[in-house]
C-alpha cells in the first residue's frame, strides 16, 4: 500500500484547522464571558497566596515568594485550561451537542475531529497563559524576555494537557465520571508539582513520582527557569517529557476516540 | 449506463452478538425518492449510518456513486447532504453561521457559502430568522434549518433519517412540500421513516424493514395492491360477527375491538355484515400502506 501523499496531508491539515476554526468561532461568540476567568483566577492566588501567604514566607530559591509562585500559577493555569477544555468541553460536543456526529457527516474524519480539539485545548492554554503573562509584567513578577519564550511553550504544553484530558473523555461512561480525573489526578499534580513549594521539600521517592506522573513538575521547572532567571539543568528532560507524551498520548486519545465512535 | 447512487449487496452489520442489518440488497438510482419504512430498531438508522460512510460494514457489499465507503468514504461524504434524527445544530451560533461555518467543511468558499446560505434560507422560509440564535427556533424551524445545512454542499444525494419526527401536522406538511419540490428538481433523496402516511405520500418506491432484514419492496400503489388487495371493510369485533365470517367463508384479521376484512367487492360483504346485524359499525375504505405494515410486521408493540 501506498502511504500519504502530500496532498493527504494537506487535506488532513486543512481538516484539523477547520474544526478548531469551528471552536475558535464558538468561543469569541462568548468572548465576554470566556475571557473573564483566566484574569481573575490568577490574581486571586497572586493575592492570596503570594502576597498573602509570602508575607510570612522568607526568599525561596533566591526569589520573594510571589516571584516563586508565579510561574507555578501560570503553568497551573495552562493545565486547568486545556484539560478541563478537552475533559468537559470535547465530552459535551460530542455527547450533548452531537457536535461530531454533525462533522463526521461532512469530509472531515475522526482523526481530525479529535486532533482539531486538542489543538483547541492547547489554544485555552495559550489564552491563559497570555492573560497571565500581562498581570506578572504589569506587577513586574516575571522576566519579559522568559514570559516571551514561555508563550509557545504554555502552548506545547496545552496540547500535552489537552492529549491527556482527550483521552478520559473518551473513555468516560458519563460526563460525571470526568470528575474522578480531575479530583484524583489534576488536583493533586496542581498541589504537588512544584507550583507552591520546592519539588525539594518533598521525599526522594515522592519527589520521582511526582517527575515520573506529574507532568506538571517539567513545565513548572521550565517555566520557573525562564521567569525567575533561575538554573534549570534538567531542560532535555522536562522537554522530552512533554513532547514524547504529546505524542503518546494524542495518538491514544484518537484511538479512544475511534473505539468509542466509530461502531 | 450510470451506475445506481446507492448499490447494496447483501449488506450485515453486527454489533456484537446482534445483527442489525441481517444481509439486506437494495439499490437508489439517480433522481428517486427511496424510502425506508419500519419499527423502531428495525435496522433502518444502521444503514443509514453505513451508506452515509460513518459507520463500517460486517458483510457484504456496498457502493455509494459507485464507489466503496471503506476506502473513499472522504470523497463520497463530500457529496453527500445529510439531516440526523437528533438535532446537531451549533446552539451558540446564529442561523446563518450555522449553515456557513457547515459549508466550510465542504471546501465551499465564504463568498459562495453566503450565497448558498441565502438561496437556502429564502427556500424554508427562515431568512427573517438569518441572526436569530438556534435555542430561539421552533422545532419545524430547526429541522427546516437542518435540511438547508445539509444542502450546503449542493449534494448529490440527500440522505434524512426521519424527518418530521416529533413535529406539529403544519411543520411536517411544510417539510413534506419542500422535500417533493426538492425531487421535482431532480434530487436523489433516500429517507427512514415510521410513518406511513409520510412515506405513502413521498416515496416513489420504498422497502419495508423489521428485525433487520427487508420484507418487501416496491411503489407504495405496488404494495398495497400485491398484499391487500382493493380495499378494507372495518367492523366491531363481536363474537356473533366472527361466527358469521367464518360459517361464509371470508377470511378476516381481529385485532383489538375491530375486525379487518380484505376484499375485493367491499360493497357485497359490507351490506351482508348491515342486514344480519343491526347498528353495527361498518366502514369501508380503500387499503393503505399502514393495513400493508401491520400485515407483514404484526401488532405487537416494539420496545
Amino acid at each position: 500500500m501506498k502511504g500519504p501523499g502530500f496532498e493527504d496531508i494537506a487535506t488532513f491539515f486543512t481538516g484539523t484547522v477547520r474544526v478548531w476554526l469551528r471552536n475558535a468561532l464558538v468561543f469569541q461568540k462568548n468572548i465576554r464571558v470566556n475571557l473573564i476567568p483566566p484574569f481573575i483566577e490568577p490574581l486571586l492566588y497572586l493575592g492570596a497566596i503570594g502576597f498573602g501567604i509570602g508575607a510570612y514566607i522568607t526568599d525561596i530559591e533566591g526569589v520573594s515568594y510571589v516571584r516563586f509562585i508565579a510561574p507555578g500559577i501560570l503553568a497551573a493555569s495552562v493545565m486547568n485550561a486545556s484539560f478541563f477544555e478537552c475533559a468537559y468541553g470535547t465530552y459535551v460536543r460530542m455527547y450533548y451537542q452531537k457536535t461530531f456526529d454533525a462533522l463526521l457527516a461532512t469530509p472531515i474524519t475522526i482523526q481530525e475531529v479529535i486532533l482539531g480539539e486538542i489543538l483547541w485545548g492547547a489554544t485555552r492554554g495559550f489564552i491563559s497563559a497570555l492573560s497571565i503573562s500581562i498581570i506578572l509584567l504589569l506587577l513586574n513578577l516575571a522576566s519579559p524576555v522568559g514570559l516571551l519564550i514561555a508563550l509557545p511553550l504554555s502552548f506545547l504544553a496545552g496540547l500535552l494537557f489537552s492529549s491527556i484530558a482527550a483521552c478520559f473523555s473518551a473513555l468516560s461512561p458519563s460526563i460525571d465520571t470526568i470528575s474522578y480525573p480531575a479530583t484524583l489526578f489534576i488536583a493533586p499534580m496542581f498541589l504537588f508539582s512544584g507550583t507552591f513549594f520546592p519539588l525539594s521539600l518533598l521525599p526522594w521517592f515522592v519527589q520521582g513520582l511526582a517527575l515520573i506522573f506529574l507532568p506538571l513538575t517539567h513545565v513548572v521547572a521550565l517555566i520557573r527557569g525562564l521567569l525567575t532567571g533561575g538554573p534549570n539543568p534538567f531542560w532535555i528532560l522536562n522537554i522530552s517529557w512533554i513532547v514524547l507524551g504529546t505524542m503518546v498520548f494524542s495518538f491514544l486519545a484518537i484511538r479512544l476516540f475511534e473505539r468509542r465512535l466509530i461502531v | 449506463m450510470k451506475p445506481d447512487v446507492i448499490e447494496a449487496r447483501d449488506l450485515i452489520k453486527r454489533y456484537g452478538e446482534l445483527t442489525a442489518v441481517d444481509s439486506i440488497t437494495f439499490s437508489v438510482s439517480e433522481g428517486e425518492l427511496f424510502g425506508f419504512l419500519g419499527p423502531n430498531g428495525a435496522g433502518k438508522t444502521t444503514t443509514m449510518k453505513m451508506v452515509q460512510c460513518v459507520s463500517p460494514r460486517s458483510g457484504g457489499e456496498l457502493k455509494i456513486f459507485g464507489e466503496d465507503p471503506e476506502s473513499s468514504g472522504r470523497s463520497i461524504r463530500k457529496r453527500i447532504g445529510v439531516v440526523p434524527q437528533e438535532t446537531n445544530l451549533d446552539t451558540d451560533l446564529s442561523v446563518f453561521d450555522n449553515l456557513a461555518m457547515y459549508a466550510r467543511f465542504f471546501d465551499v468558499t465564504p463568498d459562495d457559502a453566503a450565497l448558498r446560505a441565502r438561496q437556502l434560507l429564502e427556500f424554508f422560509e427562515l431568512e427573517a430568522k438569518m441572526d436569530t440564535i438556534i435555542e430561539k427556533l421552533s422545532g419545524g424551524m430547526k429541522r427546516r434549518l437542518l435540511l438547508a445545512r445539509a444542502l450546503m454542499n449542493r449534494p448529490e444525494l440527500l440522505i434524512l433519517d426521519e424527518p418530521t419526527i416529533g413535529l406539529d401536522p403544519q411543520a411536517r406538511h411544510h417539510i413534506w412540500e419542500k422535500l417533493l419540490k426538492l425531487r421535482a428538481e431532480g434530487h436523489t433523496i433516500v429517507l427512514t421513516t415510521h410513518y406511513l402516511d409520510e412515506a405513502a405520500r413521498l416515496c416513489d418506491r420504498l422497502v419495508i424493514m423489521d428485525h433487520g432484514k427487508i420484507l418487501v419492496e416496491g411503489s407504495p400503489q405496488e404494495l398495497i395492491r400485491t398484499h391487500i388487495g382493493m380495499d378494507i371493510v372495518e367492523t366491531d369485533n363481536i363474537r356473533e360477527v366472527t361466527v358469521f365470517l367464518e360459517s361464509a367463508g371470508i377470511p378476516y384479521d381481529s385485532g383489538g375491538d375491530t375486525i379487518q376484512i380484505r376484499t375485493q367487492k367491499p360493497r357485497e360483504i359490507a351490506d351482508m355484515i348491515m342486514e344480519r346485524f343491526q347498528g353495527i359499525r361498518v366502514i369501508t375504505r380503500p387499503g393503505t400502506l399502514e393495513d400493508v405494515f401491520l400485515l407483514l410486521t404484526g401488532r405487537r408493540i416494539r420496545e
